[in-house]
């Protein structure tokens, strides 16, 4: 069975989440959704968790018994321990005795959580906090993980912690979908999908994204007088739609952040 | 200054179940406890029993009102039907004529004891299982109900509510829950702690006060498990409709009112308007006074408290059913399954 949306819709009363969507969630990778805020990157992973009502279009997920998810706001008890926290998780996927207790220890040490296991989650930092999120999460070894912004106000150490756990789970054959506002960290993963205003404005690889961007890209040191044009650094990048050449500006190669902007001004024009 | 003003009107003006609550529930609330304020009994049900019951029955005051002759049957019967609650007074005709009253309906024990005593020739009332007409021993029975609403209903009140607010609700959601898992699980801890509770205020409610305890422990330990299911399962039920700890407080508060007023615990059920009675019927604590007081106050065996027993058990089904309706809503919206 495959993992994802098919014309996926997603309404809120009058107001559009999510039109005609469709995406792929492959299994062993990651696959990162970015978007403005209210581009409809949680609606998405709400949608997928199966906590979203489609109103349109089929989605395709595993039983909920293979599902793990990680809400925005973490998930975890903040009056229940390290420990304590994972045990829930355990007992509510049916994970017990010797499975749990070797689950939970590979865990712990992979999270770096083992000696803050008898601490609340109340009293751990926002990273550790969201590396438990995570723990309890993958305690089951779910077939589809769905994340949403988890590294978002994290340190850079912890989220490159919280990347490497996650390459871990999908070299171990998760699907894993993630909602970020890192466009560096989405460079990471193995699919992209850039979301504004709930529609799809490009999918693929980061480079098949990069590729696809329509017209030129250019670097000037100061803003030129046309083009579409955002500072990055102490630079300024600009877009010519039509691929023309624009005076005082010099070729640049795109990354990912550059395709998603253009992605999003191209959007704007239509 | 100003500014403040204004912010809190615009968040009031947002916060629409706080603003109803504030304009229409006075007024509501002075309606409906102004039709239930009442200590006035005008009515006393009343058996006759005895060969003489037929006249006896004709020349009774009119406070008393007869609801059943029985010429076949005696002192015995008499008590047997003021234990179980089928009537206040009991008039013995024939032989040494007796009025027996039931202490444990305090106002209309002592509006008939009051009323007899104008009646030239009637004899001295017998008041049993509250000879001395005395308040604690009608009031605790009722009281340890209420505390068990309060301490219930607050504490459930907010355990659904708190998983909202910490975001933790989606993650039940997503994991492999049925509704009736999450509600059965809320409830039971707090059930535990409740009979905890109930076994500390009960015996020191009878040591304290001198409150008598003549029926079966058992028959009381049913009637409390099935209302402290019903006043935990209002808990979970209120927490599931609120969207932040303040207003399942408001709410929780909201239910706890009426049924100090309206239960009977205060005031005679008989007392109220019929309209305010309709809603005391709806209230757990309603049937419990009527358990704890039968069984604690007048011995009552279980056939004496079987209805309301049952009707909490149709109340805590009702509550049940809309607090699984909700978790519904909030654990599984997109339905269960594979794919959709």
């Amino acid at each position: 069975m495959t993992i994802g949306v098919r014309g996926l819709t997603i309404r809120y009363g009058d107001r559009v989440g999510l039109e005609d969507l469709t995406l792929e969630v492959p299994r062993g990778s990651v696959t990162a959704v970015v978007g403005g805020d209210g581009a409809g990157k949680t609606s998405l992973l709400r949608a997928l968790a199966g906590l979203l009502p489609a109103a349109g279009g089929s989605v395709d997920r595993p039983a909920r018994e293979r599902i793990g998810y990680v809400p925005g706001a973490h998930g975890v008890y903040q009056d229940l321990t390290v420990l304590e926290n994972l045990e829930f998780a355990g007992r509510a996927y049916g994970v017990g005795g010797e499975r749990f207790r070797d689950a939970a220890r590979d865990l712990l040490e992979r999270l770096d959580l083992t000696r803050a296991r008898r601490r609340l989650a109340a009293n751990l930092s926002g990273g550790m906090r969201q590396k438990l999120a995570l723990g309890t999460a993958l305690l089951h070894d779910p077939e589809l993980l769905i994340l949403d912004e988890p590294t978002t106000g994290l340190d850079p150490v912890s989220r490159a912690d919280i990347w490497r756990l996650l390459a871990g789970a999908a070299a171990g054959g998760a699907a894993i979908v993630l909602a970020t506002t890192y466009l560096s960290e989405a460079e990471r993963a193995a699919r992209v999908l850039v979301l504004q205003a709930g529609l799809a404005l490009a999918q693929g690889s980061p480079q098949e994204v990069v590729e696809s961007m329509p017209g030129a890209l250019f670097t000037a040191p100061d803003r030129p007088a046309r083009g579409h044009a955002w500072r990055r650094g102490a630079i300024w990048r600009v877009w010519s739609p039509d691929g023309s050449e624009i005076r005082g500006a010099a070729p640049a190669s795109a990354d990912l952040e550059d395709a998603v902007i253009v992605a999003a001004l191209g959007h704007e024009r239509r | 200054m100003w500014a403040m003003v204004l912010k809190e009107f615009r968040q009031l003006r947002r916060d629409r179940r706080t603003l109803a609550m504030m304009i229409m529930i006075p007024l509501l609330l002075l309606v409906v406890f102004g039709y239930a304020a009442s200590f006035d009994v005008d009515e006393i049900p009343t058996i006759v029993v005895g060969p003489a019951a037929e006249e006896v029955a004709d020349g009774l005051p009119e406070l008393l009102v007869v609801t059943e002759t029985l010429t076949g049957a005696g002192r015995t019967e008499a008590v047997e039907a003021l234990r179980d609650g089928e009537a206040v007074a009991a008039i013995v005709a024939g032989g040494t004529p007796e009025i027996l009253l039931d202490g444990g309906e305090l106002f209309a024990a002592r509006a008939a004891v009051t009323a007899l005593a104008r009646v030239p020739q009637a004899p001295e009332p017998t008041v049993l299982f509250n000879p001395d007409l005395s308040t604690p021993v009608v009031m605790i029975p009722a009281i340890i109900g209420l505390i068990l609403v309060f301490v219930g209903t607050v504490a459930t009140s907010l355990g659904v509510v708190r998983e909202r607010q910490a975001g933790t609700l989606e993650q039940l959601a997503v994991m492999p829950f049925r509704p009736r898992d999450v509600f059965v699980g809320k409830i039971l801890p707090y059930l535990l702690v409740a009979a905890i509770d109930l076994g500390i205020i009960l015996p020191a409610a009878m040591l304290l006060f001198d409150v008598p305890f003549r029926g079966s422990p058992l028959v009381f330990a049913l009637g409390a498990a099935v209302f402290l299911t019903v006043t935990l399962g209002v808990g979970v039920l209120i927490s599931t409709v609120s969207q932040n700890q303040g207003q399942a407080i408001q709410l929780a508060i909201m239910t706890l009112l009426p049924q100090v007023l309206l239960s009977g615990m205060m005031f005679p059920l008989d007392s109220m308007a019929e309209g305010v009675r309709w809603i005391a019927y709806g209230l757990p604590l309603t049937y419990f006074v009527q358990i704890s007081r039968g069984v604690m106050v007048r011995g009552a065996p279980l056939e004496a408290v079987a209805l309301p027993i049952l009707l909490l058990a149709v109340l805590g089904l009702a509550v049940f059913g809309l607090a699984a309706l909700r978790f519904r809503r909030d654990l599984a919206p997109a339905g269960e399954g594979a794919a959709s």
